[in-house]
């Protein structure tokens, strides 16, 4: 028998994929391309300033903004207020997402393990999920006080229902016969859930959760910029108000880069804890 | 789903009879489950709310307490149903949520299956489009404001932009996907470039093309309701279902609120089964799963 | 400590000794789907009688019920009428519809059903473990000498999903093997695999056997695997399964792949190839009913 092929997985297959496409036209298009989207949208802007493109800021003027020690429209990466920003927000996603997953996954993980669960469960999930987290908006700031609970509030109801749902099919996607071959070996109930359900929904959970971030980004920029003190959304808006656009663009791009972390940050753990995937995946050349 | 969890509700050894649909329906123990869990999610929504009516202030359950009743909800609802400026919100949301759901699909399945077919174009454009994606729709909403000279545009282009996203990546997805079977097995019959992506991709990509619809309609909606909530309280652009409800938390009207929601809610379901029955009718192969 | 020390011993001991267990005894066995509905017969009045120890082979054309009957013996699936014992206790019948699952009675599956989360020691070893048998570090001790004993030493702390399908396979009759089964319950285990990694199965297969003496029902509707895998091969009917013919392989154990060119393989061949061919047009036949 021929011995199994060793999977290159982490840091070596990294290096060699980024070796190998060296020598391939795509990075130095990839380059070209982010610097022609640079170029346009400085051309438009500061190069030729073509009417209504001239009120928003241009590539030159945010990265001098952003790395100025002392910013004329009040935000750099040396202003404190910048990463007050940054961490409002940051600590009202971990507070949302670490509730959403508390207790949907629980919940997703019975719901599909139980048809009793789901039976009454389903039914008012799928009532309330129609309305869009936005539509919550004024209700949950009139329910709760204060500009940090309608804010986490709004946050959590999205990633609940993604994450719910995603685990619910996840749990629903595992094949018949790895319950039928764990009842066979002798499995309690519980035996079931802990060895069969749980790990064979998690590549669906983390599918979910990786949703289920952008989504809790989504709805906290809204209730940010509706109701806040704080936050990246409140940035935005606040520069907007006070006609700053500097800070504004700025906002725009923190935000899509902090987003983009967590959500590599959930991908990462999610690869962590299922080396089975990874690796099985990993045989079949993705 | 398993027969761990489903009972064995097999009469069995008895003689097996037939019993009609209907009596199927009554006995549909699901369905039964659902209309009671319903049922105790209003009565205690009712009895929640009313607690403090019937108790006192000093009872009334924070949070919970301040939602009015669903009866009230209901005739409220009732109150507004004829009212036209009612219909007229419906009116204005679906427009904008159409429009920017339209315009999203005419420019994101060409700009996906480009993506896809073509390896340069992808190298190219691919990575600014995943610099942009992540930053979430709504903080478009300012600038949006600043560049476009009225409101209804930003408006039309955040909505634009919330469903364009989707639409371009599950295209993107959907048809890089595609069997490359079905690729040579259309080759090795003479098929053209032009039949390998009208035949071929077009087709495979069209189940991905309609779940990025329906994602993309969801957000549409989201964002419709952020931006009449952000600029529906200044003077031109107003109207809609979610000027409706920021009107009403204006005004102090809890009740309308809560129909607005509901308002919405039921406006979202029927767009999303509306995208659900038309991927049903173009996806004739689709039906037998 | 002493008690899992000795539980060990035993169920070694066990393992290559077990004889006279592990009859089976299907008698009139009838499987309606959905009596209520759409009401279709899976396995009408189906009997057969399968010795202790004994490799038996269910034959016939696919979509036939041959499955149906395995899984009302594993208890995934109840039965409408009839009875099905095992060393003469009842599994299912009149007033039990539905046999409880059981590590006496294990199954290995049709598109292999081995955890692909779980290493293939921990899947082998996940049995004793839950059963309470064997301590967690005594079940893995265990699992990788049986895992070493059927060729697979190397690759005891992979995954499933990165060995060969004849790996996992082998590994999945181990992890069945590990809870010393009365019967070996196999769905068509190498339906998916070519001819040459089947063949290397087979041999694993009767060696196995020929250690433990397990009963083995064996599914497939390969006619040479039947016969060279067989002491009996029985032929069963398209939907509604029934019993169509009973051939007795009487092919000296243990057997190796020059059997299959004997002269009394050829003469089997040919006995149950006309068997099962005739049954084959039926069902092909009743397939295009089905459409039409």
């Amino acid at each position: 028998m021929s011995r199994s092929i060793e999977a290159p997985t982490g840091l070596s297959m990294f290096v060699y994929r980024f070796k190998k496409s060296l020598q391939t036209p795509d990075p130095y298009l990839t380059i070209f391309g982010v610097g022609l989207w640079l170029f346009v949208w400085w051309l438009l802007c500061e190069g030729l300033r073509v009417d209504r493109f001239d009120k928003i800021p241009g590539p030159i003027a945010v990265f001098t903004e952003l790395f100025a020690r002392t910013p004329f429209q009040g935000i750099s990466i040396f202003t404190p207020e910048y990463y007050e920003h940054i961490l409002v927000s940051c600590r009202r996603i971990a507070i949302a997402f670490a509730i959403a997953t508390g207790v949907g996954v629980p919940l997703g993980l019975f719901m599909g393990w139980s048809k009793r669960i789901r039976d009454y469960a389903f039914p008012i999930l799928e009532t309330l999920r129609p309305i869009p987290i936005l539509a919550w908006v004024p209700l949950s700031i009139l329910m709760f006080p204060g500009f940090e609970a309608p804010v986490i509030f709004l946050a959590t109801l999205a990633s609940l229902f993604v994450t719910t749902l995603n685990t619910m099919l996840g749990v629903d996607s595992i094949d018949e016969a790895y319950f039928r071959a764990a009842g066979c070996l002798g499995s309690s109930n519980w035996d079931v859930f802990k060895h069969v359900v749980v790990p064979g929904a998690l590549p669906y959970i983390f599918t979910g959760l990786q949703i289920s971030i952008g989504v809790a980004w989504f709805s906290l920029v809204a209730a940010e910029m509706v109701s806040g003190d704080l936050g990246l959304g409140y940035l935005i808006v606040d520069s907007y108000m006070n006609n700053v656009t500097v800070p504004m663009v700025i906002g725009m791009i923190t935000l899509g880069f902090v987003g983009w972390i967590t959500s590599v940050m959930v991908r990462a753990l999610g690869n962590w804890l299922m080396q089975w995937h990874v690796k099985a995946l990993a045989l079949q050349g993705r | 789903m398993t027969d761990i969890v489903q009972p064995n509700n097999a009469g069995v050894q008895a003689a097996p009879k037939k019993r009609s649909r209907l009596q199927k329906l009554a006995q549909n123990e699901s369905l039964w489950r659902g209309i009671t869990a319903i049922a105790v999610f209003l009565l205690i929504w009712e009895i929640g709310a009313r607690w403090d009516e019937w108790f006192g202030k000093e009872w009334m359950i924070p949070g919970v307490g301040l939602i009015p009743p669903p009866s009230d909800v209901f005739a409220a609802w009732l109150k507004v149903l004829p009212k036209p400026g009612y219909w007229d919100s419906w009116y204005q949301s679906f427009k904008r949520v159409l429009s920017g759901f339209l315009v999203a699909m005419i420019v994101g399945i060409p700009f996906g299956l480009a993506l896809a077919v073509n390896k340069y174009f992808r190298d190219v454009f691919f990575p600014p489009f995943e610099i942009l994606r992540p930053i979430p729709p709504l903080a478009w909403v300012p600038a949006s404001l600043i560049f476009w000279p009225t409101n209804e545009m930003s408006i039309a282009f955040v909505t634009f932009l919330g469903a364009f996203f989707t639409i371009v990546i599950n295209v993107l997805g959907g048809a890089r996907t595609i069997d490359v079977r079905y690729l040579r097995a259309a080759q090795s019959m003479g098929a053209s470039q032009w039949d390998l992506f009208s035949k071929i991709i077009l087709p495979g990509t069209l189940p991905s093309i309609f779940t990025g619809a329906a994602v993309g309609m969801g957000i549409t909606w989201e964002v419709v309701l952020a931006a009449e909530m952000i600029s529906g309280g200044g003077t031109q652009g107003g109207g809609g279902l979610g000027f409706f409800i920021w009107n009403s938390y204006m005004g102090g009207s809890l009740e309308q609120i809560v129909v607005g929601m509901i308002s919405i809610g039921i406006a979202g379901y029927l767009s999303s089964s509306a995208i659900r029955l038309l991927g049903d009718w173009f996806m004739p192969w689709r039906r037998l799963f | 400590m002493n008690v899992s020390v000795s539980n060990f011993d035993e169920a070694k001991r066990s393992m290559t000794v077990s004889q006279s267990r592990g009859a089976l005894s299907i008698r009139n066995v009838t499987k309606i789907y959905d009596p209520e509905g759409v009401n279709v017969m899976a396995v009408k009045d189906c009997s057969m009688e399968i010795a202790a120890g004994e490799v038996c082979m269910i034959v016939g054309p696919s979509g036939c019920g041959k499955t149906t009957l395995l899984n009302a013996i594993a208890g995934f699936h109840s039965i409408t009428y009839g009875e099905i014992l095992l060393d003469g206790e009842l599994l299912c019948g009149p007033g039990k519809p539905k046999a409880e699952q059981g590590a006496e009675r294990m199954v290995v599956f049709q598109h292999g059903a081995l955890f692909p989360w779980k290493t293939l020691a921990q899947n082998v070893a996940y049995g004793p473990m839950v059963q309470g048998r064997l301590s967690k570090s005594l079940a893995l001790e265990k699992s990788r000498d049986m895992l070493a004993e059927a060729g697979l030493g190397s690759v005891t702390e992979k995954y499933p999903g990165e060995v060969s399908s004849g790996m996992s396979r082998r590994a999945e009759i181990v992890r069945a093997l590990i809870n010393d089964p009365k019967v070996l319950l196999l769905d068509e285990p190498y339906r998916a695999m070519d001819a040459l990694t089947k063949s290397i199965m087979h041999e694993s297969l009767l060696e196995t056997y020929d250690r433990t003496k397990v009963t083995i029902f064996f599914i497939t509707h390969d006619l040479e695997e039947a016969i060279f895998l067989g002491d009996k091969v029985h032929i069963v009917t398209t939907r509604p399964c029934q019993l169509k013919k009973t051939v007795n392989v009487d092919i000296a154990r243990p057997r190796s792949y020059e059997t299959q060119s004997s002269e009394e393989f050829r003469l089997l061949m040919e006995e149950v190839n006309e068997a099962v061919h005739e049954e084959a047009i039926k069902a092909f036949k009743a397939g295009e009913r089905e459409l039409a």
